[in-house]
């Protein structure tokens, strides 16, 4: 590049640097967008994605859809999800034929310490039965404290009505 | 008693004064601008800043301090006398500096006539003082932080003694309450309009000089965790952070003397240290406006800033002001 050229870019530079100024300089005087936390809360924590949850089925509204196919588990790159299965013998009406095994899901246990919250658990499961909470406010005072059985909190949310 | 008083010479007594109350001066301005910086910062990116101790949260910075005395004085396994010396010898020159400037009319605790001198090389001790620390640490970040601070420091003080000595060249003093007095009240009969350049020229070196953004890279916290002060705790952090506040006074200090007429303004003269306080303010908080809008600049072009249009520009205003003196 040419002097001139060089000149010229540097005022343009110039420029550029006092428009940044203005801009920030407007900022300054302009509402906050910030709360004060404690005693203000925000009103939009439905747009917060927290952690894992299990959803209440679309099939079978007082439980969940969950088929214990352990999908969520696999796809975990943390491992923080552990599916404990419930194998029950199905009460056959016809005695010659085999008892047939019926997984249920007993528990789910999750570790929300490692969770990265990426939703690959979420994302893959085959019957839509995980998904996102809106659970902002989960703190413990210890590290093995913060997990979580999402069957019981589940069966916990149904019980009371309430979306915790 | 009365007596003894009379062998201490008078010249003693106004300095000893003089120090104690920027000693006062100091410590209180550094508590004020670190409130004013983060608050500052909170409402450019339109947050509260610093709200919960006391009302607005104006006594944060005192909790701070307080803590920061609180605190284990922890030293690395590197050489501790120099790891020690080094926060030190960034706070010790600083009450010398604010000795030499004229905040009045006659309000200056010791008037020398080579004021200009004198502050712009104790302000070079700074320099030593990071080197020292960074070298102390025994950490790679702190001592990065050291090298680069010396050579910004190289780079920058080159321009900033050129737009110096233009204003002396001009007023042909280097005492500092000479130049203001060659100043009028009013903002046209201020340096800054007969020497633009060397305004612009001087801000810019000022921000570097004093290690604050866009020029922060001897502390980068993106790159060098901290920079040369990573490994200090309580108060030797607490030194350096209040020798940095300081330091951003005594460079708004000396431009406001040498290009927006120092206690110069309208209205009657014994009020002239409201003019100078706010002017240097002013300026305080213009540097801050600037730390929390501009990205850090790269070292390379930290470097090329420096030599290729800060040294030849002041160059050629130097000899602008030359031509113009001797004609």
């Amino acid at each position: 590049m040419n002097l001139y050229g060089e000149i010229v870019e540097a005022i343009k530079g110039l420029y550029s640097l006092a428009v940044g100024m203005g801009v920030t300089g407007r900022y300054a005087f302009k509402p906050q967008v910030t709360v004060h936390y404690p005693r203000k809360t925000v009103d939009n924590i439905a747009t917060y994605s927290g952690h894992v949850e299990l959803l209440p089925g679309a099939k079978n509204p007082s439980g969940t859809d969950c088929i214990v196919c352990g999908t969520c588990a696999r796809n975990c790159p943390s491992g923080c999800l552990d599916v404990q299965v419930l194998e029950l013998m199905e009460e056959n009406p016809d005695p010659e034929k085999k008892p047939k095994k019926i997984k249920k899901l007993n528990a789910l246990m999750y570790d929300y310490s490692y969770c990265s919250l990426c939703g690959q658990c979420v994302e893959n499961c085959p019957v839509t039965a995980l998904g996102f909470s809106h659970h902002v406010y989960w703190a413990e005072f210890d590290r093995k404290d913060i997990k979580m059985d999402l069957v019981a909190r589940l069966h916990e949310q149904l019980k009371t009505g309430k979306e915790a | 008693m009365n007596s003894m008083i009379q062998f201490i010479p008078l010249e003693l007594i106004h300095i000893l004064i003089g120090l104690v109350a920027i000693l006062a001066f100091i410590g209180v301005n550094g508590l004020a601008l670190v409130y004013v910086e983060r608050k500052v910062a909170g409402f450019i990116q339109r947050r509260p800043g610093p709200y919960e101790v006391g009302p607005w949260g104006i006594l944060q910075t005192l909790a701070d301090a307080v803590k920061l005395m609180g605190k284990q004085l922890f030293s690395p396994s590197g050489d501790r006398l120099l790891f020690w010396v080094a926060p030190m010898l960034a706070f010790a020159p600083l009450p010398l500096l604010f000795m030499a400037i004229p905040v009045g009319k006659n309000l200056v605790a010791f008037d020398a006539n080579l004021g200009l001198i004198l502050i712009l090389a104790f302000s070079g001790l700074n320099v030593l003082a990071l080197c020292l620390a960074g070298w102390g640490s025994y950490n790679k970040w702190s001592l990065l932080g050291a090298v680069r601070s010396v050579s910004q420091a190289v780079a920058y003080e080159i321009p900033m003694l050129l737009a110096v000595l233009a204003v002396t060249l001009m007023t042909g003093t280097l005492q500092l309450s000479a130049i203001v007095d060659a100043q009028g009240a009013w903002p046209w009969q201020w340096h800054w309009l007969t020497q633009p350049a060397g305004f612009i020229i001087y801000l810019i070196c000022a921000l570097a000089e004093t290690n604050r953004a866009p020029f922060d890279l001897p502390e980068a916290e993106s790159e060098l965790t901290a920079g040369f002060h990573t490994e200090y705790s309580g108060m030797g952090f607490g030194l350096f952070f209040l020798a940095e506040y300081s330091s951003m006074v005594v460079v708004s200090s000396v431009c406001t003397i040498l290009f927006l007429g120092g206690w110069k303004g309208p209205g009657p003269e014994i009020l002239g240290f409201i003019w100078f306080f706010a002017k240097v303010y002013g300026l305080v908080l213009l540097m801050m406006w600037v730390r929390w809008t501009f990205p850090r600049v790269r070292f390379d072009q930290l470097l090329n800033i420096s030599w290729r249009w800060l040294i030849p520009l002041s160059l050629f205003n130097l000899l602008y002001v030359a031509a113009v003196v001797k004609i």
